[in-house]
């Protein structure tokens, strides 16, 4: 799967409009992964996940701001996020299927916040590059 | 058997009944053929499906997803009963149209994605959470009598 042209030009184009917002749009999918799929929340025993999870929002703000990283350097999204694929392999080795757990949750932060911006060919773009992330944050693991 | 709270039933026919059938089934539908292109495989018959404004505009998929969106009322009139409910369907995607199961999970995701379009800030998380299983559950009926 490659991501054509009009796809980053569509991936970039919603980031740049989501700006500042990001960390929310970050903490809204996690709070959104562990609603719908309640085994996602195995991955953080450590943490508080009740409503408006100081934890929650910090790591929320982590998984946008390197979703954000991706979309900036979205020619070469595996040298953008190696340390982070070195650290889902090492160390954090969350199964690959959750990945698109969280990319659809995404999604439907972006599609409540902002149906005007997810035209189709931009939910096509979009959901191609969650796949093409995920596929670099598990390419280490074995 | 699968278990709803009541509040899960609340939340799935609180949206359903803001739904616009015709329309959503429609985008459901065309969106699933755009982002998953390789959907369109099982419709050669539906004329132009070239591009997504061609998808979009096209009147059998327009078609087609209100036949599909209507379905998925009929199950959510018979949430405790979804596999006798889905039991010729079923055997029709198998045996007939030949449909890997895998798509109506992608069509599921689609028309969660829909509803959020629509609904905004009131397609809550609790409100995604019970119709994510409420598509999960009608995937899984749809593809029981596969063999």
């Amino acid at each position: 799967m490659v991501l054509s042209g009009a796809d980053k030009t569509n991936v970039k184009g919603l980031f740049s409009k989501i700006g500042g917002q990001a960390e929310d749009y970050g903490a809204e999918t996690l709070e959104r992964m562990f609603a719908a799929y309640p085994q996602t929340k195995t991955y953080f025993p450590h943490f508080d996940l009740g409503k408006g999870s100081a934890q929650v929002k910090g790591h929320g703000k982590k998984v946008a701001a390197a979703l954000v990283e991706a979309a900036n350097n979205i020619d070469d999204i595996a040298g953008a996020l190696s340390k982070l694929s070195d650290l889902h392999a090492q160390k954090l080795r969350v199964d690959p299927v959750n990945f698109k757990l969280l990319g659809q949750c995404f999604l439907v932060v972006v599609a409540s916040r902002n149906p005007s911006l997810l035209t189709p060919e931009v939910h096509a773009s979009l959901d191609k590059f969650l796949c093409a992330v995920g596929t670099v944050l598990t390419a280490k693991y074995r | 058997m699968v278990h709803w709270s009541a509040e899960e039933k609340q939340l799935i026919s609180s949206v359903w009944g803001k739904v616009n059938v015709e329309e959503c089934g429609a985008e459901a539908l065309a969106r699933l053929l755009i982002v998953y292109p390789w959907t369109q495989r099982f419709f050669d018959n539906f004329g132009n499906l070239s591009s997504p404004t061609a998808i979009i505009g096209n009147p059998k998929v327009r078609a087609h997803g209100k036949k599909v969106l209507t379905s998925f009322g009929e199950a959510i009139k018979n949430l405790e009963n979804l596999k006798a409910t889905y039991s010729k369907l079923s055997e029709l995607h198998c045996d007939k149209l030949h449909v890997d199961p895998e798509n109506f999970r992608l069509l599921g995701d689609i028309l969660i994605i829909v509803l959020a379009v629509h609904f905004g800030k009131d397609f809550t998380p609790a409100c995604q959470a019970a119709w994510q299983k409420m598509v999960r559950v009608v995937a899984h009926a749809l593809a029981h009598k596969y063999h």
